[in-house]
């Protein structure tokens, strides 16, 4: 089990850091595609098949597929070359010396070896499982989401509602232009 | 004890996949046959007896042929769409039910490669990653025609899933479980779901014929608008495997309706004949499937295309509200009785 986890660990680090580095977008839409699913196989080890399926066909599926539809409709497939956030780099840098020795920090003063976890109990994290606890303990975040998208939702329509009477004056200016 | 239980897994997968490609050989063969006979024609009949080598000739005639690569496309790509194309419709029948637990040399053992308890969104999800062949053989050919081609089957293949998606929730209401090996027993308990949802079904074979761009919502290929759709620069063995993929979604798409809605392995009465009584099953379900796969063939051979912006009106306006009603009404049904 060890050995898997080190190679999907390796796999999704390396294909998150060249999604990053990629200059094509087509390219780093799939490396996306790539690293969601060997995260959804991380969630299989763990012992949540239903986590992991939805991870995949929520997230690989479709939304990724809808960002390669934008991507070839707009014909965005190559980005500029040049580097337009400069001073930033500057800070991440520093941000990320930061963060690792904090990390390291805990890691040597909590003096604790990550332990191996017990294989879950039977029938945890079936879909009958977490429908139970969505709908009792979480109920009012899943409403929220709910409502969330349901704006966004209208709001997708709205904006793709094609007008429908073009106002009077507008349409006098079409009929000067056409004139001359 | 765990070498043995992956060792089991491995051929039971190298069976289902043989099926498959040997179903896929003799499905082009049937289709050919069949679609001769609908238009009053005798169909490949000359290699073998009923033409029964066609395939393999065929086989022998694509291998042979020369492989092309334009010299505008995506070259990396273009080698992979042909094998991410394949691979969903391969395995996508992991989870199927092939038929009740069997003796084999004096060990019972089990006729699928995995019973999980997300059967159904395991195949939701596989569905959802077939896109991505299609779409990327487009993009990657450099060829408007195929461009034009992969967007269409991306737009059609989404939209049509979202149905597809809640016609799959209706047999999972029935029975109570995501499992496959559940609902197939249900079915066998109580009634095949085909009666008890009409509707749903409907909806779904409509919705599986659209997923896997068969006749009449073969858009994303129509010859006479984009010449071969996303497959228009592929040739020899690459364009072999979109071929390949394409008829292996038919059987799968057909075993996943006969195992949600018509029953799957069971038949009245077929598992009382003594001694062959208990390995019926996969004759049965080989036998539903003929049946589905006719249908298939006979639609496309009766039906015109539609024109592409009917087919997303469809796919929204009617078939997802409908869908959504089903799902609704079953659940209060389910709640109720």
């Amino acid at each position: 089990m060890l050995v898997v986890f080190f190679i999907l660990a390796f796999v999704a680090v390396g294909t998150a850091v060249s999604m990053l580095v990629t200059r094509s977008s087509i390219y780093a839409a799939l490396f996306l595609v790539l690293n969601f699913a060997t995260v959804a196989v991380l969630y299989l080890i763990l012992g949540a098949p239903f986590i992991a399926l939805t991870q995949i066909t929520v997230y690989a599926g479709s939304v990724v597929v809808l960002f390669l539809f934008v991507i070839m409709l707009l014909g965005a497939e190559r980005l500029p070359g040049g580097e337009s956030l400069k001073w930033q780099r500057l800070v991440a840098i520093g941000l990320a010396i930061v963060l690792s020795a904090d990390f390291g920090v805990k890691m040597i003063g909590e003096n604790t070896m990550l332990t191996s976890v017990t294989a879950p109990p039977e029938g945890y994290g079936a879909p009958a499982e977490i429908g139970k606890i969505l709908f009792t303990k979480y109920a009012f975040p899943v409403e929220i989401t709910a409502v969330i998208l349901l704006v966004a939702v209208v709001g997708a329509i709205l904006l793709a509602k094609p007008d429908e009477k073009p106002s009077v004056r507008e349409g006098l200016r079409k009929k000067m232009d056409q004139e001359g | 004890m765990i070498g043995e239980v992956i060792l089991e897994a491995l051929w039971k997968g190298i069976a289902v996949l043989l099926f498959l490609t040997a179903g896929f050989a003799y499905l082009t063969l049937f289709e050919r046959r069949v679609l001769a006979r609908f238009q009053v024609r005798l169909g490949p009949n000359r290699a073998g007896p009923f033409g029964l080598f066609q395939p393999v000739a065929d086989a022998f005639k694509l291998i042979f042929k020369e492989e092309l690569i334009p010299s505008y496309a995506d070259k990396v790509l273009f080698v992979l769409a042909p094998i991410i194309t394949v691979i969903p419709s391969l395995i996508v029948l992991a989870v199927v039910p092939f038929g009740g637990p069997i003796n084999l040399f004096g060990k019972m053992v089990n006729s699928y490669v995995a019973d999980v308890n997300v059967g159904i969104l395991y195949i939701s999800a596989v569905t959802s990653i077939s896109v991505y062949g299609i779409t990327l053989a487009g993009w990657s050919s450099n060829n408007k025609y195929a461009t034009m081609g992969g967007l269409r089957s991306t737009a059609q293949m989404i939209s049509y899933e979202i149905a597809m998606g809640f016609c799959f929730i209706v047999p999972v209401l029935l029975a109570g479980s995501m499992s496959l090996v559940d609902i197939v027993q249900h079915q066998n308990e109580t009634m095949w779901y085909i009666f008890m949802q009409p509707g749903a079904a409907v909806i779904l074979f409509i919705t599986m014929l659209a997923e896997v761009n068969r006749a009449p919502f073969d858009m994303p290929e129509a010859e006479q608008e984009l010449t071969a759709g996303y497959h228009s620069e592929y040739s020899g063995m690459k364009f072999a495997l979109f071929f390949m993929a394409e008829y292996i979604k038919v059987i799968a798409v057909s075993v996943i309706f006969v195992t949600l809605f018509l029953g799957g392995y069971h038949f009245p009465f077929v598992d009382q004949i003594p001694v062959i009584g208990p390995y019926m099953g996969p004759v049965v379900m080989l036998a539903k499937t003929m049946v589905m796969l006719f249908i298939i063939v006979w639609i496309r051979s009766t039906l015109p295309r539609i024109r592409y912006d009917r087919l997303m009106a469809f796919g929204w306006k009617i078939l997802f509200p409908l869908a959504l009603l089903s799902v609704l009404v079953t659940a209060v049904v389910v709640l109720l009785v």
